[in-house]
């Protein structure tokens, strides 16, 4: 079995090869965002002295009357009609609750939900009323940040290479095989375990590579900029997409592509 | 070391710098993928790496839970090779555990708390190489690690070594400097409102001289922002997303 290594080499970020965006406005903590008492604040900013002052580092953001700075790395806040994807870790350990919940849903399981609630000290709660929410059977997981997942009118996709993706907002993304019919009446509740075709497998592999390419490139994820990255990843093997130089190539296009369909 | 002069007539110290003058700096955030937020810094030939996770659930007793604002918890090691000799314990030992609650008194004053009630932020800084002014460097690795980690600060925590030879303040003290003996104290400042976050000192110095030192060492501290300001810059600017929404 032949053994590919490489020792370890400084790599020339791709941004400087890249025309950067340079009207955004960057600002790093302690810097004053504007003197103007007019605007509310948002969420990265907070008020000293009557200066508008920011509070982490990132670029602002002006919508109207709003101001907030957008920080490069955030912790997940969660907000209603939010759809995300865990791992249950804990239950509440109470007589009604395990009547009703256990067997439906035990510890360790990896479910779809949507946020219902968000409490005042960033907690959530989350349901799973709708038939399309619950537990996840066969599929791989791929955990990102928060912030490269753009908001949607719908997470749940259904990619015409083969497979379907839930784009949590929370960056846990669930990439899993189309399934055959829609089941109507089983619901959430019961995962699928038949085997999974070895085509199916493949194109799944080669969906969560691309999403770590565009990942380590900080691009943001959606549906099409996902199905672009896949095709444009197509001529290569799945395992060469884990290659930096490849992983920049593949994103290169993506790119110009997203572009082009822009423009 | 009885001929070794810290500070020579023509005012050059021991490694050649001027009195008020920095050590060579060079940081870098984001070190460690797996962390929240990282950060390493070199300050002369002292090394030191920090580690930042949170805002996140307490761990352990839910009863330490702070209804109102975010419990900050450090923890500072020195490793086995950090100095000239060997060390027998990287952690756990008085110096490391005070070093800890200093870090941890400075870090509470910076963090906007309030904004993540009853959740932990954890920060731990490793020293891989100690030269001098270890307390400064940990310090400057722990802000850039908790703004990569896009928690919400007040403002930078810049800090800085000050000492005081032959009337001359000293800034950013190497380990010979502070192996001599004489007076030093840390200094870690908030450089847009100038704010003193923490000053510690465990020397003997006459009030006479304490305004001088401390004053080289608030310059000091604004010398080091300067520098972090800048990398977190283009840090920034490197890092933010290649296509924008």
């Amino acid at each position: 079995m032949a053994m590919e290594m490489r020792l370890p080499v400084a790599r020339k970020p791709l941004s400087e090869s890249v025309g950067r965006d340079t009207k955004k406005h960057l600002v790093v903590p302690g810097d004053t965002i504007t003197t103007d008492t007019g605007f509310m604040r948002g969420h990265g900013t907070y008020m000293g002295e009557e200066k508008l002052i920011a509070s982490v580092a990132g670029s602002v953001e002006r919508v109207n009357k709003l101001i907030c700075v957008k920080a490069l790395k955030t912790r997940y806040n969660g907000e209603v009609g939010d759809i995300v994807v865990g791992r249950i870790t804990e239950r509440r350990r109470s007589a009604e609750d395990e009547l009703a919940m256990r067997g439906f849903l035990q510890e360790g399981d990896l479910i779809s939900a949507e946020v219902q609630a968000v409490f005042s000290d960033g907690a959530v709660s989350l349901h799973t009323r709708s038939l399309k929410y619950g537990k996840l059977g066969q599929g791989v997981l791929v955990q990102v940040s928060p912030s490269l997942v753009k908001r949607q009118k719908t997470h749940f996709h259904d990619l015409p290479c083969g497979a379907s993706v839930i784009l949590g907002s929370n960056g846990f993304i669930w990439i899993y095989p189309t399934p055959e019919h829609k089941e109507e009446d089983a619901g959430g509740f019961t995962a699928n375990l038949e085997p999974v075709a070895l085509a199916d497998r493949e194109v799944i592999s080669r969906l969560r590579n691309c999403i770590i390419s565009l990942v380590t490139q900080r691009m943001m994820l959606y549906d099409t900029s996902i199905l672009y990255c896949y095709e444009a990843s197509l001529p290569h093997q799945i395992k060469d997409l884990l290659k930096p130089e490849i992983m920049e190539e593949v994103v290169m296009e993506t790119r110009q592509r997203l572009l082009e369909q822009e423009g | 070391m009885a001929g070794l002069e810290l500070l020579s007539d023509q005012g050059y110290r021991v490694d050649g710098r001027r009195a008020g003058e920095l050590r060579k700096i060079q940081a870098r955030m984001g070190v460690f993928a797996q962390a929240d937020g990282s950060a390493y810094i070199e300050q002369g030939n002292t090394k030191a790496l920090a580690v930042v996770y949170g805002p996140h659930e307490i761990r352990g007793s839910r009863a330490r839970a702070l209804p109102d604002r975010a419990l900050v918890n450090c923890q500072y090691s020195s490793a086995t090779f950090s100095t000239g000799e060997r060390k027998r314990r990287p952690h756990g030992d008085r110096k490391s555990c005070e070093m800890g609650l200093q870090l941890r008194q400075t870090f509470e004053a910076a963090i906007l708390t309030q904004l993540h009630p009853r959740s932990q932020i954890d920060i731990y800084v490793q020293v891989l190489q100690a030269d001098g002014g270890t307390y400064a460097a940990c310090v400057n690795a722990a802000t850039l690690a908790v703004l990569d980690a896009g928690i919400p600060m007040q403002d930078f925590v810049c800090a800085c070594s000050a000492g005081f030879v032959d009337n001359t303040a000293l800034a950013d003290l190497s380990h010979v400097e502070e192996a001599a003996g004489g007076p030093q104290l840390a200094l870690a400042l908030l450089p847009a409102s100038g704010q003193i976050a923490l000053l510690e000192m465990d020397a003997r110095l006459h009030e006479d001289h304490l305004e001088q030192v401390l004053e080289a060492a608030a310059r000091a501290a604004r010398d080091v922002h300067t520098l972090l300001d800048r990398v977190v810059r283009q840090h920034v600017r490197e890092a933010s997303t290649l296509l924008g929404d």
